[in-house]
Parts: structure tokens; sequence; C-alpha cells
């Protein structure tokens, strides 16, 4: 197969000049896994120690290639969990039933393997911490500039595995100590579908600007409030951010879930220009 | 700087030469949009082409469905590694629509509703090489792909058949889209692996 490094390398000259400044640029690497864990029953965390890697923004992906003796290839593209200015890459990689790649990825990979990455990418489905102190020097000198550089409530909608970007803008907020409304509604299947189940709900225990919402749509805990069933209108309605916030709203999951989501939230008066998508398999 | 992963043997090694490199044969047909799918009438719909003097040329959706249709069966790439081979769609070829256009410019810009943009060379839209497509497969588009009317440029990465597309603005320099100033590359050749700059 051609090799997609020495493409972006000549196609340097023609980049868009006036884009993406603040994004770090993209390239291969090679990735060691530095640890794994059974993230549920069907789904694993990679911790990959990533050569070179120049750090990524909260909600960027990566592509993954894996080689086989013969020189077969399999590339997919997996977001990342974490975000940053190290070398440490984590993803959250759930088993599809006929996959060729995520089944090797949750089953066979082990510490000291090495894959290779492309990365990081995407600069749309992205979210940064607000920088607090222009916020504030700018509150005192003139308060046009103030509000219009104010950080807009960010409302995080996930439907299983879409989970992994914004658990990483979730915690990037965090971490910064944002303080930035932050609300999260998370679709999974059972409790025990849960990806980043501890961290999430150490981030909703400890920060007053971080709300978490689960909803199962097989089975629920025991003495959960709410029967199991899928997203519903209402159910969104309650527990979104309302459109008179302004929130920005990210939403992740298949294909089916985000159409249903974003065509509500357009329903109940988002609008379109702040709702941002990403998908996954087909229809 | 390719290596053998340890302990990877992949399903198929039969690699279909229909399928550009770093790509998977799909049968679903995935989505990749930025945002939510935008509803639009065909009563309201209009397609516009215009250029460095300001001329406009437009149609609505009567207008053109009245134009000549052509059948179009192809294989499509997108960026996210995934192929559909042999899909079938009827449009109307770009050479149809620029038949009366006059313009000096070599780079065009494809608007859609909903906002969204990509950049293009004139030369990948004509001659035979696209079309603005309102069926696939024997049914009316899909509005999640970009139904009721979408660019088809099937010899490029498929974001740059620009869904719900509402007109073509022509460019005297090539300039980013929406999907290139967000990290895909200016041209898209899949054959060449152009995916990201």
């Amino acid at each position: 197969m051609s090799d997609a490094s020495t493409a972006t390398a000549t196609t340097a000259t023609s980049e868009p000049a006036r884009a993406l400044a603040a994004v770090p640029r993209a390239g291969w690497h090679v990735a060691t896994v530095a640890a794994t864990r059974r993230e549920t029953a069907n789904a694993a965390r990679l911790e990959l120690e990533v050569d070179g890697w120049p750090g990524n923004a909260a909600g960027q992906h990566l592509d993954l290639r894996l080689t086989a003796p013969d020189g077969y290839t399999a590339t997919r593209s997996y977001s990342i969990a974490s975000s940053g200015s190290g070398t440490r890459v984590v993803l959250a990689v759930d088993r599809l039933p006929d996959g060729e790649v995520s089944p090797f990825l949750v089953n066979e990979v082990r510490v000291g393997d090495r894959l290779e990455v492309h990365g990081p990418l995407g600069a749309f489905f992205v979210w940064r911490p607000v920088d607090h102190g222009a916020l504030r020097s700018a509150g005192d000198g003139a308060g046009g500039a103030a509000s219009a550089l104010r950080a807009r409530p960010v409302q995080l909608i996930a439907g299983g595995s879409g989970i992994v970007p914004l658990f990483a803008m979730a915690t990037a907020h965090a971490e910064a100590r944002d303080l930035t409304p932050f609300r999260m509604l998370y679709s999974v299947r059972t409790p025990d579908d849960l990806f980043f189940a501890e961290e999430l709900m150490a981030l909703a225990a400890t920060s007053d600007d971080f709300r978490l919402d689960l909803v199962y749509t097989r089975r629920t805990p025991d003495g959960w409030p709410n029967p199991a069933g899928r997203v519903t209108r209402e159910a969104l309605e309650g527990a979104v951010l309302p459109a008179t916030e302004r929130p920005i709203v990210y939403v992740c999951g298949s294909t089916g879930f985000v159409e249903r989501v974003a065509s509500w939230l357009i329903e109940l008066g988002h609008d379109a220009r702040d709702i941002r998508t990403e998908r996954f398999g087909g229809i | 700087m390719s290596f053998i992963t340890r302990g990877f043997s992949g399903r198929s090694h039969e690699r279909d030469e229909r399928l550009p490199p770093g790509q998977t044969l799909v049968h679903d047909f995935p989505v990749l949009s930025a945002g939510p799918t935008p509803e639009i009438d065909t009563a309201e719909w209009e397609f516009s082409i215009t250029t460095e003097t300001g001329g406009v040329h437009s149609w609505n959706w009567q207008q053109f469905m009245a134009l000549p249709i052509d059948e179009v069966d192809t294989d499509i790439h997108c960026v996210t590694h995934w192929s559909k081979l042999g899909t079938s769609w009827r449009g109307i070829s770009l050479d149809t629509l620029f038949e009366n256009v006059e313009t000096q410019y070599d780079y065009v810009m494809a608007h859609s509703y909903g906002g969204y943009t990509t950049n293009l060379a004139l030369d990948d839209l004509l001659d035979g090489k696209a079309w603005i497509a309102f069926e696939f497969d024997g049914e009316p588009l899909d509005p999640e792909h970009g139904g009721p009317a979408r660019l088809l440029v099937p010899h490029l990465y498929f974001w740059k058949s620009a869904k719900w597309v509402r007109g073509l603005v022509m460019m005297g320099e090539d300039e980013p889209g929406f999907w290139e100033q967000n990290g895909y590359h200016l041209h898209g050749d899949p054959w060449k692996e152009e995916r990201y700059w």
C-alpha cells in the first residue's frame, strides 16, 4: 500500500494557511501499548505511549493501522479518550460482532505490542478549556469584550461507545478547573456497559460544574427511578441544557441515535449550528 | 515505516483491486456529517452556479428534473476508511449544468443547505466525472445521505460529494472549504490517500 506519511509530507506546501493554527500536525507514529484493561464485558481500554505524539485536543481521533505478516493492512478510526500535551493516548474500543480490527484490539493486544497510529485528526468535534485569565482581564476593561468571550455552556450526549470523545471533553474540563457549566447525558444498554464508570461517577460527585444523567435502554440498576428504554424526546428535554442557555451540544453515537437526538434538539429550539455530531455505523 | 503487528492476521487477504489503499469494504451506508441533518423541501429547493461576473444560473426542482438524467454506477470511498462498490445513482451531469456557464476560473466552492462548504477544481467536475444526484439504489436520496440532492464526485473521497448541495461558486484560487479547514485534504484522491494535510 502507498505510504500515507509520504503523501502528507509532499502535500504540505498546499496546506490551507489560515486553518488549524492551534491544532498539532497529524503524522504517523509508533505507539507502544503501555497498559490494557477490560472496560466492559465487550470493550477494552488501551493506554498507548506514542513516540513523537504532539498532544491532542479533547474530541480528536486517530487512525490505527494493523499489518499482517503478508503485508495485508487494516485501518480504522478511533476517538481518543484523553487529551493534553503528553505522549500518553488512551483509547476505549468496543468489540464489534463482525469486526476485524476491534476484536483484535479487545482480545489480542498485550502490553509491549507496537501499533501504528496517525493523528491527531479532526478540528471540529473538539472542545478546549476556556482561558479564564483572558476572560477576567477582558472583564476588567470592557464589558462587551467580556461577554463576547464568555464561555458557552456545554451539553454532551453519548450513545454507547460514543462516550469516548465526550469523556475526553469532560476530563479536560475537570482538569483545567474550567468553570463552564457541563452536562452529560449518557445512554447505555445496561449498568455493565458503562465506559469510564468510576471516572464519570467521581467527576459527577466532585465537580459542581459537571452534571451526569444516565439512561439505561435494556436493564437498569436496582432501584433506578426510570424504567429501561431508549432516550425519548421528553427525556431529552428534561436532561439537556435548554436552548435558551445557548449551549454548544456535542452528540456522538450510532447513526440512528445521533439522527434521532439531533432532530429532537432542533425541535426543542437549538440552533443547528450549535450542534456538533459524530456518527458511527451505517443505515 | 510499516511493520508487522504481532498476532494480527486479518480476515480476508484477497484484496479487491477496486479498493483504494487503507479502505475496507462495507455493505451498509455509514454517515459522516458534522451536524444535524437539514430538512429540505423540494418545493423550496434551488440549485445555482455563480460566476466571477456575478452571473447566476439557477434551477428549481422542476426545472432541474427536466434536464437529461444520467444513470451512474460507481464505487464510493469515504475518508473514514470505508468503501462501497457498485453503487447506483441517478443525477444530472455537471457537464449539462455548466453548458451555458462562462467562466475563466478554475476552482469551485460547493455550498450546502446547513452552511457547509467544500472546495473542488473545475477539472474534477467536468468531462463525465461529477453529478448532482437525487436517487440512490432506485429510491429518492435519504436526507441523512444528502437528499434531496447531493454532489456526486466519486473519484474523490466522499466528503467532496457535498450533501444537501445548493450551489457552486466559481473561485480564482483554490480555497479550503469547511471540511478542509478542519483537517481534510484540499484535493482528496483516494488512490493517493489524500486524506489529511
